[in-house]
């Protein structure tokens, strides 16, 4: 089982600028830098949250805090599997800063059904009680089955649900792309 | 030889390297969570674990209710005294009433050496040996390897020295499996009454000498003197056994300067420890029982994990696929 690209949705120029523009819109949102901490969620989150980050602190001169967030154990999804080599691989959750009365950029590559989104929810306030948490994510595929919308996003991509949207990234994966494909067998 | 782990951890002897390393990196990411200011996740929510504990313990049993507390199942402790056991139930019966409770896991410490496999094959629940008898403590191994890969990274030719009573020692046996599978070298030494025959064959070296089985370890496991599993006199006095494989200061000297000491306690202080031993630079022993929370809360998540234990193969292959074709 693999997945068969159809198209390149964002190349690397596309993707830069979209992560420009977000790191821009999240500043303008909030008034500044004060109270923001970005946090990815693992693993292609964790990198756009750092290019975001750094992005904001070109714009404002100001650093703003990264974090990790490793959502396993909170997902919903997981099913008995075979043996212990064919269970989700739980990832190391990073999350330095106290998050009370912070504004929380939550930084993921694709928003699909929102599960992830929630199970991150989940996870993030039982670290503290931010004062908002607001989502970017680089694409939206829709098919959403949670109440979860997106406050800025780098491109709204109409998908049908067998389709796949594969986010590579240079820390990754070599390079910059994001691409529509199918399931093969 | 090794099967993959599947729903019960027995023991380390014939775990893949491979299995080891997963629990391993998996109990990596869990020690954050105990670190958190709520020290909890959901991955096991609803499962309902049993701690049957035939036999007195603080530090496994304490970190394994911690462990299945700070994954939110539910969990119920047994012990001898206080339960039917004292009536003269057997373990058959307690383990199937238990399971007739809609048991996921158990956990269980006993005297005799096999009674969690004889479990293990009488249920349909997980079984986690917390130590049976004087054959093996996996968990105690894990955390004892865990804490060793967190200092040196990988383990391979690195000199494992464990002392003292090698013959009643499950956390010895333990540790050798897991050790010689991730390409350690264990030297075993203590007194020639408490070596089992033939343990060369385990793949480990065995050195009665103190001094020289101690001179060149990157670690020295320090086994407890275990009073309790001394059916005849096998070494003439506690003072004695001080005297001669006791670790001291004294006998720090002989070590590298860095080697690490290991204890899976309880201590007896001044006997085959000392006080400024243990409470030294080198001692790892606190650092030990902070590793055996994460490990045991990785055991259980790898474990059970997941929607079902029970489902037959079939409906777990087929959940699999569904699971493979799913996007994120």
């Amino acid at each position: 089982m693999g997945f068969e690209a159809k198209a390149t949705i964002m190349d690397a120029d596309q993707i830069r600028r979209a992560i420009k523009r977000i790191s821009h819109e999240i500043v303008e949102r909030n008034g500044g830098v004060k109270g923001l901490v970005v946090v990815g969620i693992l693993r292609r989150g964790v990198h756009l949250a750092r290019r975001i980050a750094d992005y904001i602190e070109k714009i404002e001169d100001a650093q703003v805090p990264v974090g990790a967030l490793d959502i396993t154990l909170y997902r919903d999804d997981f099913e008995v599997t075979r043996n212990i080599q064919t269970r989700p691989v739980v990832g190391t959750t990073d999350i330095s800063e106290d998050v009370t009365e912070k504004v929380i950029i939550l930084v993921d590559d694709v928003l699909f059904t929102g599960r992830t989104i929630r199970a991150a929810l989940d996870e993030l306030i039982d670290f503290g009680r931010p004062s908002q948490i607001q989502l970017a994510v680089l694409v939206d595929r829709g098919h959403r089955e949670f109440p979860i919308k997106a406050d800025y996003v780098g491109r709204n991509v109409p998908t049908s649900e067998v389709e796949m949207v594969e986010v590579r990234l240079k820390e990754l994966d070599g390079k910059d792309e994001v691409l529509l494909g199918e399931v093969s067998e | 030889m090794s099967e993959p782990l599947k729903k019960d951890l027995l023991g380390l002897d014939g775990v893949s390297a491979d299995d080891i390393n997963t629990i391993l990196d998996t109990a990596k990411s869990f020690k954050e969570i105990s670190h958190r200011r709520v020290k909890k996740v959901p991955a096991l929510r609803g499962k309902t674990i049993c701690n049957l504990f035939f036999e007195p313990s603080t530090r496994t049993r304490a970190s394994f209710e911690l462990a299945e507390k700070r994954l939110s199942a539910d969990a119920v402790n047994i012990s001898k005294s206080g339960s039917s056991v004292a009536k003269g139930e057997t373990l058959r019966d307690t383990a199937e009433n238990l399971q007739a409770m809609m048991i996921d896991v158990i956990v269980i410490r006993h005297s005799a050496s096999g009674a969690p496999h004889f479990l293990a094959s009488l249920l349909n629940a997980s079984v986690i040996n917390a130590g049976d008898g004087a054959h093996e403590h996996p968990t105690q191994g894990l955390l004892d390897i865990f804490t060793l890969r967190e200092k040196f990274g990988d383990l391979k030719g690195k000199k494992i020295t464990i002392i003292g009573d090698i013959t009643h020692s499950r956390v010895a046996r333990s540790n050798i499996y897991g050790l010689v599978t991730l390409g350690a070298n264990v030297t075993v030494c203590g007194p020639p009454t408490l070596m089992p025959a033939r343990v060369s064959e385990l793949g480990v070296d065995v050195e009665t000498n103190l001094r020289r089985a101690v001179t060149d370890a990157d670690a020295v496991n320090v086994l407890r003197i275990q009073l309790e599993r001394q059916k005849v006199n096998l070494f003439p006095s506690l003072a004695e056994y001080a005297d001669v494989y006791g670790i001291n200061s004294e006998r720090l000297k002989w070590m590298k300067p860095d080697c690490l000491i290991m204890h899976p306690g309880p201590m007896n202080r001044g006997v085959e420890i000392s006080q400024d031993v243990a409470d030294g630079r080198q001692a790892v022993i606190l650092e030990q029982v902070t590793n055996g929370v994460a490990i045991r809360m990785a055991v259980l998540y790898l474990l059970c994990g997941g929607v079902q234990l029970t489902k037959p193969d079939d409906v777990i292959e087929a959940a699999e696929e569904k699971e493979d074709t799913k996007v994120s």
